[in-house]
């Protein structure tokens, strides 16, 4: 546990791809089977445990300590692995420090009641970086910035192999990928990369820059269509097995029953999962109802059917099509889904368009239809193939703007993550008339992000600088007709809430600007909210 | 009976002692000051008369030059010296070079104003020495049970290997000018590490200080005035504000490392884009606080500045009177 727990930890402060690939390198060079096996798993998420939730690892930490001393540390800390690792009081001597094989394995076996006794064993018996390691492998988070490509990209560096060779193989490998590590070791030959209905690694698109990346492509060599605001699924039907998988490779299907259901053919669509209002796309917060669940029952299939709009084509029968230009795919995507029966999979159309002004008229103003409720536009370079990851060139997205309004900043509180110890979690509001009649602010918000580190040091300081009043870890900040602080807010869509005394919530809200410049009684009214409801 | 505040008491100018008529770290100009060490939050120039020990006149004297104060004092730890009715006597604190606690002793009570400490060991000044008192007046900078270090020799050792994973990296270590960086390459030493390092010109002078009050620091060199991409697999000792600054691209694809009690906490590292954080402090941790406080059992806990809301949570689960001074401008000179 301790190398590993020593490779997270470098792994988290190492930004650059080089040091991230030679700390993996080393680390696979000099561990051993199958201890760096379930190590790549978990880096690749691979691996997860559902026993072990943030809520239990809290209240074991505050049965160690007093829950005010936990609260203070979890305020200050920001992360509540962090500060459990942090605050964790260890036995010494208590037990041998477990090895990283022995926590997968124990962790398989376990029942549920079984978890908080072996957990408060190994915290007891590990140092800080351990159980910090530990509980990031438990919550099934590592955020260490190591996706699982620069993960077989140190397998390739390890091995002296090509990473497409590893790329092959890998679905058909299982954890703690013995066979793997043999080959790149030239212990053994290189494995099969058979396996029936797997995962392909997706194409992902690049935001599009308006400023430079108009100019510098031409309007004929792409097509467009829009970008549905639904999940991006991957659907297999090979030799009998049918899988629906999300864009990073987690098998979905069980959700989805009715998906699976349909797909009634033999190769690999990609496409986008919505919620089916007969033959129109419903709004995200319908297909929201059926996310994150383990089954659906039948009430929920029928009150939301699910199905897949589907915008691209990698495999037909036997025939793998990722080396055809994406014209040539859409072709073969047009008459695959053309034979299909039944009506859960239908196609995402082209949107025809002669040059970039025209285009851009198309994403401020979009035909009736689904287009009003797509994100924006996706852009796909006729000649590009089936490319895995984040190439830039081939693919575009470009969103709609979104929606500003100037709001003003009423309360702060510290921020988690990169921004603890920062005022960084922003209420806001706007103006509306109180019951007595009287301009009185009204939240209708939070915000986290959006500025700069140097702009983060600015607005720490007026929030200190002009607390009035303090509530636990929330500050109150001055913000009256006369003083306050504007803050400029961009978000991408408003709904009704019962929930919020506004009558409104954002989604997705963030910081666009902050207008120091600005009067605080010049800021919005809440009718301008309520207009855009309607 | 006189109460504890008629011997020691806060006010806008910080610790001051009405029957000795002087203060102790004043954060603004005063006709007399008892200064418990040298960074600059406690050490300010301007004042009348300052009584301190020798190591740390000598220091006031090299930031701010010789005229920091009218008139200076010196005193040896343990040397009892009279102010007024009061008798103040300077005792290690372990913090950094001549660093004090000023014990405060008048009708019959002693106060402890301990300035900043830690009970580790330091091989460039000698350890905290615990002095039983009435009220013990503490720092809380790391007072925050999420800070418990780990051993400074452990962290070098991070060092050390970072420096054979990555040779062809500068691995720039941000540590304060003053104790920090002499501790350092003091610790790199007794690791056995016996290459020249190399200074940022901000460390020049309290080096040779430390070196001229006998702690051998080995081979030293400037680090300024090198060619681009210079010395990879090196170690380059500057301020923490200088290892990601401008400066620092001369070096060849530099490290940034940074020797702090700071650094115990992830985020913290991250915001100053640190890729090695080193938890090396010359403060007290969780531990230290905690222990040292149940050590002496003071009647009174007094704590100046830092995380006091724990502290003061700790001592009421603990059963110690304690408050909190609320004392600004203390910590600008961090750790």
């Amino acid at each position: 546990m301790r190398a590993f727990a020593r490779l997270l930890d470098q792994l988290s402060f190492t930004p650059s791809r080089n040091g991230k690939l030679i700390l993996l390198r080393d680390y696979f060079a000099g561990a051993t089977d199958p201890e760096r096996g379930w190590a790549l798993a978990s880096l690749t998420e691979a691996l997860s445990f559902d026993a072990a939730k943030p809520g239990f690892i809290r209240k074991a930490a505050e049965a160690r300590l007093d829950p005010q001393l936990f609260a203070l540390s979890y305020d200050f800390v920001g992360d509540l692995a962090e500060t459990v690792a942090l605050v964790w009081p260890s036995r010494p001597g208590a037990n041998r420090e477990p090895e990283l094989t022995e926590v997968v394995e124990s962790l398989r076996g376990a029942s549920r009641r079984e978890v908080p006794q072996l957990l408060e064993r190994w915290l007891d018996a590990l140092d800080a970086e351990g159980r910090w390691a530990l509980l990031k492998l438990l919550t099934g988070g590592l955020r260490v910035g190591v996706s699982a490509r620069l993960a077989k990209q140190a397998l390739a560096l390890l091995g002296g192999v090509p990473v497409t060779d590893i790329e092959e193989v890998w679905h058909s490998q299982q954890p703690p990928y013995g066979d793997l590590f043999a080959w790149l070791e030239k212990r053994s030959e290189r494995p099969s990369a058979d396996a029936p209905a797997r995962f392909r690694p997706v194409m992902l698109a690049q935001a599009i820059d308006e400023a430079v990346d108009f100019s510098r492509y031409d309007p004929a060599d792409y097509g467009a269509e829009w970008k549905w605001d639904g999940i991006r699924v991957q659907a297999v039907s090979e030799g009998g097995q049918r899988r629906l998988y999300s864009r990073t490779g987690e098998d979905i299907g069980a959700a989805f029953p009715d998906v699976l259901g349909a797909l009634d053919f033999d190769g690999v669509l990609d496409g986008e999962l919505l919620i089916f209002n007969g033959a129109h796309a419903a709004p995200f917060g319908d297909l929201q109802q059926r996310l994150n669940r383990k089954t659906a029952d039948a009430k929920l299939q029928e009150k939301y059917p699910a199905g897949i709009r589907a915008y691209d084509i990698l495999m037909e029968g036997a025939e793998d099509l990722r080396p055809l230009p994406f014209a040539e795919r859409r072709k073969r995507l047009e008459a695959f889904v053309a034979r299909l029966s039944g009506s859960r999979i239908d196609l995402s159309p082209l949107q025809p368009f002669l040059g970039w002004d025209e285009l851009a008229r198309l994403r401020a103003e979009p035909p009736d239809g689904d287009a009003r409720i797509a994100e924006g536009l996706m852009l796909k370079r006729w000649d590009s193939i089936y490319e895995a990851g984040r190439p830039k060139g081939p693919w575009f997205k470009w969103k709609r703007d979104p929606h500003l309004v100037d709001a003003v900043l009423m309360y702060a509180q510290r921020g988690h993550g990169k921004r603890s110890g920062f005022y960084s979690d922003f209420t806001f509001g706007v103006w509306r008339d109180d019951d007595n009649g009287d301009r009185a602010l009204t939240p209708v918000g939070k915000a986290y992000f959006g500025f700069t580190d140097e702009e983060l040091g600015r607005l720490d300081k007026f929030v200190r600088d002009n607390t009035v009043e303090r509530f636990g870890p929330v500050r109150s900040v001055r913000a009256d007709r006369d003083f306050g602080l504007v803050l400029e807010i961009a978000f991408e869509g408003l709904q009704r809430s019962t929930r919020h005394k506004s009558g409104v919530a954002m989604r997705f809200p963030r910081v666009h600007r902050i207008r120091w410049d600005k009067p605080a009684r010049e800021a919005d009214e809440l009718s301008v909210l309520q207009r855009m409801l309607d | 009976m006189a109460t504890f505040r008629s011997l020691l008491r806060n006010t806008p100018d910080g610790l001051y002692c009405p029957p000795g008529d002087f203060h102790i770290d004043p954060v603004r100009p005063v006709a007399r000051a008892v200064i418990t060490h040298g960074h600059s939050d406690h050490a300010r120039a301007g004042h009348g008369a300052v009584l301190a020990t020798r190591e740390t006149l000598a220091i006031m004297s090299a930031r701010h030059g010789q005229d920091f104060a009218r008139a200076a004092q010196a005193a040896a730890y343990g040397e009892a010296v009279t102010r007024k009715d009061v008798m103040v006597t300077l005792v290690p604190a372990g913090h950094v070079l001549g660093s004090a606690q000023a014990v405060l002793r008048w009708n019959g009570m002693t106060i402890v104003a301990s300035g900043d400490y830690k009970r580790r060991r330091d091989p460039t000044c000698p350890p905290f020495e615990p002095v039983p008192c009435d009220v013990f007046v503490t720092e809380a900078t790391f007072g925050l049970p999420v800070f418990r270090f780990p051993t400074a020799d452990s962290e070098t050792a991070k060092l050390l290997k970072s420096i054979r994973q990555f040779p062809e990296r500068t691995h720039l270590v941000g540590a304060y000018a003053l104790g920090k960086a002499q501790r350092i390459i003091r610790l790199l030493r007794e690791a056995g590490y016996d290459r020249t390092l190399y200074m940022h010109g901000a460390m020049a002078g309290m080096n040779a200080l430390y070196q001229a009050h006998g702690i051998a620091l080995g081979d030293l060199a400037p680090a300024t005035g090198e060619r681009r991409d210079a010395l990879p697999g090196e170690i380059v000792i500057a301020p923490p504000s200088a290892i990601a600054d401008k400066w620092a691209r001369r070096f060849a694809d530099p490290l940034p490392a940074f020797a702090s009690g700071w650094m115990q906490v992830r985020a913290r590292a991250r915001q100053r884009h640190v890729e090695l954080p080193l938890v090396i402090s010359d403060h007290a941790d969780w531990n230290e606080l905690t222990e040292t406080i149940t050590e002496l059992k003071p009647q009174e806990l007094w704590i100046t500045h830092g995380s006091e809301e724990a502290l003061l949570r700790w001592s009421t689960l603990n059963g110690i009177r304690a408050r909190a001074l609320d004392i600004t401008g203390y910590g600008d000179e961090g750790d």
